[in-house]
């Protein structure tokens, strides 16, 4: 690494700093939740470094206490982890020409706090470089991983979940709203932000975390044809003067 | 109780699964040029994504119960204006401050 691509790599495992007021609670939960449900410390650890997805984690453990059918069981937690097949599109621009094996790497390791870190950082400096891009990418996911891994392992250990008291569950909403808000930078992005807001709510009724997904397709035309009526309008204005 | 072979089964599968949805687009079309339709839908993922995902969250959120929680509202308000503003750091400081502040307050009533 030379002296650019380390120092990305340092600035990117400094950025994620925040998130771990989700990852830490969040891990601790998910050990705990796990031996409540009866799994053993190599089963709970297992399921946290081969799927390292938390939210879906903790909904596939609670269908199978239901003793819910496998399929069911997969298919449900597959639909919680959809939306990271709009990060992988949305990562293509950015880092598509990175080597597969590293591209794989980055697959195993995209998780929503890495996406939202890597993405606002990648539009507010569109000088990056591919290895820098590469470099703060991994230096986000050098601080989270460890730290899901380990604190899963602790809250296993221990059994003792984070007192509730603290409110952390809130962590997660205020830390992607932190990382959002700044995102509002042209009327585009405003509209596809209300969108996405008003139509989770309007299909919050859908199963399997489906209104996530309509939210959010939504959302993301609504952007994007705000951005093509505004472009015609300033070609329109630009022909008449 | 949950079944070993059940959990094992389900897990390896939730491995296999959730690493085909994250190398997807990533894996499949690697440095190809994308179509300009998709690129300019592309640059909303991540306005159109978190919004939809927190929204339910600063609404209906599990630890009241799925009640609505003023306290929780007004917080949420108070990170998205210090971020919109300021940084990203200030607004997590102001959401949670602004949280134990309101519980704080409402809770003495």
């Amino acid at each position: 690494m030379d002296r650019s691509t380390s120092a990305a790599f340092w600035r990117g495992l400094l950025d994620v700093l925040p998130f771990l007021l989700i990852v830490v609670p969040f891990a601790v939960l998910f050990g705990v939740v796990a031996r409540d449900a009866g799994l053993n410390l190599f089963e709970a650890m297992s399921m946290s470094v081969l799927v390292i997805a938390g939210a879906s984690q903790f909904t596939a453990l609670a269908l199978m206490q239901d003793q819910a059918p496998v399929l069911i069981t997969v298919a449900t937690a597959l639909a919680v982890n959809l939306r990271m097949a709009m990060y992988s599109a949305a990562l293509v621009p950015h880092v598509g020409k990175a080597r597969l094996g590293t591209r794989a790497l980055m697959s195993y390791l995209m998780v929503d706090q890495a996406f939202a870190v890597a993405v606002k950082k990648y539009e507010e400096t569109p000088s990056m470089t591919l290895p820098e891009k590469l470099a703060y990418y991994f230096g986000c996911m050098s601080m989270l991983a460890p730290l899901w891994y380990l604190f899963s392992l602790i809250g296993a250990l221990v059994g003792q979940a984070i007192p509730a008291e603290l409110s952390l569950d809130f962590a997660m909403p205020v830390c992607f709203i932190a990382l959002t808000a700044p995102l509002l930078r042209s009327a585009p992005h405003v509209v596809a932000a209300i969108v996405s807001v008003v139509m989770a709510v309007a299909f919050a009724w859908l199963p399997w975390n489906l209104g996530l997904l309509v939210a959010a397709a939504l959302a993301m035309i609504a952007g994007a044809q705000t951005e093509l009526y505004l472009n015609r309008k300033r070609a329109a204005q630009e022909v008449t003067v | 109780m949950i079944d070993t072979t059940t959990f094992w089964t389900v897990t390896i599968l939730m491995a296999i699964g959730t690493f085909l949805i994250r190398f997807s687009f990533l894996g499949i079309l690697g440095g190809r040029e994308l179509p300009a339709w998709l690129m300019l839908h592309l640059k909303y993922v991540a306005v159109a994504v978190f919004p939809a995902l927190i929204t339910p969250m600063v609404i209906w959120p599990d630890a009241t119960g799925g009640a609505i929680d003023p306290a929780r509202l007004i917080a949420a308000a108070a990170a998205f204006l210090i971020g919109w503003r300021f940084s990203v750091y200030g607004a997590i400081f102001a959401g949670m401050g602004t949280l134990y502040l309101m519980q704080f307050v409402l809770g003495a009533f």
